[in-house]
């Protein structure tokens, strides 16, 4: 009997060695954690030799820090705000309204994605900047003498980029759960007398509570790590930590600052994935099937 | 008789006359010469009918013959081209959804998935602002009256197929509609549960004798046990109606004795006709057979001739029963019956019967009898 539990000859089950993981951890290790290490290191000695939290005594008391902590968080939350309004709105209409063309629509929204996000700053400056389309029009039809819109070079012009790049990030999610929303659904609520605001209220938002809550801690994660969009409308006093970072590593060679900045700035990202991570699975595991 | 014919071609026009009267048909649910069509092709075409109230009206057809589509009509997420629809009296062509008094179950059920059962059922009474009290009194009777008052805390996820099916059951009578729509109901339980659910249906509708019921299938079995009556569907069109017995024994045309049940269909022609006794005679080949008589074939006109299995016999049974020679090409025994197969000038027969103790060997030439009773003649259809 015993004999039958003997794997079979020349069936050898695979059974990776521990040789295998070299290669792979190699790589890894050379091209990601060795860097990180760097810097880790570099933050902690600053050049002296002796680790010491001097260096981020020193940065984290800093005004410049508390002044770009402070930009990055309400530039990321009023971004994440705006784009899950924008998106829920967007994706109710795409989803629930259909009109000519409203698939081709949502085919080009998504596309957005793939777009580089400073190349959304640049059109900005092209359609608001001081030299803009729209203050070029405005300045001819109202006989103005100087452009009347400046909110570009401004905290609300980096935050309308930021939504307008993101959105897609909301609206992806977004429209894979209402397309799981059965028209029968809809119809029967509404035969049992529901309005269109109750059935918003208690079958399609529902329904889209896991997709708003992914999107919305992915788009927390980018906006707070966005650098692009922030260093190409180069708004006045705007500046957020990862600004700072090139700042401090680029314009004034304070590789110690830069790096603890950046150390800081690696375990807020990693915050933040881990909620959407959480969220995810959270939802994943709670209601499979569903969602 | 003249219900058995409804819906032939022949007899479609004089239809609506007779049949929708001023009041009483309208007061279950009328529906006279609905169109609807999809992106210009007809899907439901001159739908005329009136279920009477109180009455379970079975509409059975093939995939795609629009049954789907007529109870979108009556429901209104469907606006027809033409034609009125009347529930309870009301014209409600032009009302929408929650005004008609309808309550809907569809194939998948469609509950609410983030709501359990009891806000499932109490859906309906909390959109149209009914008290607390009345919801709770409400929602707990119609749980109870579909076996659910123990599992209403429960999520749909967490209910079994049969569950969901009587949470949708009860969410739609929560509102004490006048009208049930059923669309294949039973379709996504297994058969165990199908024949359960089947008599709680008939139970449930014997505990609300004043609710009319339309219920789509097609599953025969299911409109002969639950309905009243039946109406057979064909590419948008009715095409027969009646009561469950008159339309399996008289159907009034070939598909409608094929659809419903199953039919030995024999070309014949009408040779002579008697008022007096209800019979006629009709030559199938060199055979002269008597059976009942059917005033739409008459004399001169050739028709078919429909046996159902279960009526042929291998013993005559009564002095006037008509007498055919046939070959048997094959016996099959199934447990509870025999099924022997036919073959008499080139036409398929089939014969059911008990359990035989000796039943006859295929090639064997015997002769097989029914009674002119049993035997049903269908008018040759009439094409264009
Ligand atoms: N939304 C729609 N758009 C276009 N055509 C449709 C639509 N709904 C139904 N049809 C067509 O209308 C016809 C009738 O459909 P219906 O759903 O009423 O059939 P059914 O009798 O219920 O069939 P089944 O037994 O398969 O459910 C079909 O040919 C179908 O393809
Ligand atoms: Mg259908």
């Amino acid at each position: 009997m015993a004999s039958l539990a003997l794997p079979l000859p020349g069936r050898r089950a695979f059974r990776p060695g521990g040789s295998w993981i070299i290669p792979p951890a190699a790589v890894l290790g050379a091209l990601f954690f060795y860097p990180l290490a760097l810097i880790l290191g570099e933050s902690f000695a600053g050049g002296k030799g002796a680790a010491t939290l001097l260096n981020y005594a020193s940065v984290l008391t800093s005004v410049q820090f508390a002044s770009a902590l402070w930009h990055t968080v309400v530039i990321a939350l009023l971004a994440t705000a705006g784009c899950l309004a924008l998106g829920l709105v967007l994706s109710l209409i795409l989803a629930f309204i259909p009109f000519p063309g409203s698939r081709v629509l949502a085919r080009v929204i998504d596309t957005f994605i793939a777009l580089p996000t400073f190349l959304m700053a640049l059109a900005f400056t092209f359609i608001y900047g001081t030299a803009g389309i729209l203050n070029a029009s405005l300045m001819q039809a109202l006989h103005l003498g100087l452009p009347p819109l400046d909110f570009l070079y401004s905290q609300w012009g980096v935050i309308l980029a930021e939504v307008t790049v993101y959105t897609p990030f909301v609206m992806r999610p977004l429209l894979a759960a209402f397309s799981l929303v059965e028209r029968a659904e809809i119809e029967i609520a509404s035969s049992l007398g529901a309005g269109a605001f109750r059935i918003m209220r208690q079958i399609i938002l529902p329904a889209a509570v896991p997709a708003l809550l992914a999107g919305g801690s992915l788009c927390l994660l980018l906006t707070t790590n966005e650098f692009g969009i922030v260093l190409f409308i180069g708004a006045k006093g705007v500046v957020t930590l990862p600004l700072l970072i090139y700042t401090k590593a680029i314009q004034e060679f304070d590789y110690t600052s830069a790096c603890v900045l950046a150390v800081i700035n690696v375990c807020l990202s990693l915050s933040l994935y881990s909620l959407y991570r959480a969220t995810l699975s959270w939802f994943g595991g709670r209601s499979a099937g569903l969602v | 008789m003249a219900e058995a014919v409804l819906g032939h071609p022949a007899a479609a026009p004089g239809l609506s006359v007779p049949f929708i009267g001023p009041d009483a048909a309208r007061r279950g649910i009328g529906y006279e010469g609905i169109a609807v069509a999809y992106k210009g092709t007809i899907v439901l075409a001159d739908f005329t009918l009136a279920v009477r109230p109180g009455e379970i009206m079975a509409l059975i057809g093939p995939s795609g013959s629009g049954k789907t589509t007529a109870l979108r009509v009556t429901a209104g997420f469907v606006r027809p081209l033409r034609g009125r629809v009347h529930i309870g009296g009301r014209d409600v062509t032009d009302l929408p959804p929650y005004a008609r008094s309808i309550g809907m179950v569809v194939q998948n059920y469609a509950l609410f998935p983030h709501m359990p059962a009891y806000e499932n059922v109490a859906f309906g009474l909390r959109a149209r602002g009914a008290q607390e009290a009345t919801i709770r009194e409400q929602v707990a009777a119609c749980l109870r009256m579909v076996g659910m008052e123990s599992f209403a805390k429960r999520y749909p996820r967490e209910l079994s197929g049969g569950q969901q099916q009587r949470v949708a059951i009860a969410r739609a009578l929560a509102i004490r509609p006048e009208v049930l729509l059923l669309d294949e109901p039973l379709s996504a339980l297994d058969a165990q549960i199908r024949l359960t659910m089947l008599e709680e249906l008939s139970r449930l509708h014997r505990s609300l004798p004043t609710l009319t019921v339309i219920y789509v299938t097609h599953d025969q079995t299911e409109a002969l046990t639950l309905a009243d009556r039946i109406g057979i569907m064909r590419d948008g069109r009715l095409v027969a109606l009646g009561d469950c017995q008159g339309l399996y024994r008289r159907p009034p045309n070939r598909f409608a004795a094929e659809f419903l049940g199953r039919a030995n269909l024999l070309p014949v022609t009408v040779e002579a006709e008697d008022a007096a006794s209800g019979l006629a005679r009709v030559r199938f080949g060199a055979a002269s057979l008597m059976v009942r008589r059917n005033p739409e074939a008459t004399a001169g006109q050739a028709a078919l001739l429909c046996i159902r299995p279960h009526d042929l016999r291998l013993e005559p049974p009564g002095p006037s029963a008509n007498s055919l020679a046939a070959s048997v090409s094959e016996v099959r025994w199934k447990g509870d019956l025999h099924d022997i197969g036919f073959e008499i000038g080139g036409h398929r027969l089939r014969l059911t019967a008990a359990p035989l103790r000796t039943p006859p060997e295929a090639g064997a030439l015997v002769n097989c009898y029914f009674a002119p009773e049993d035997a049903t003649l269908i008018p040759e259809e009439r094409r264009g």
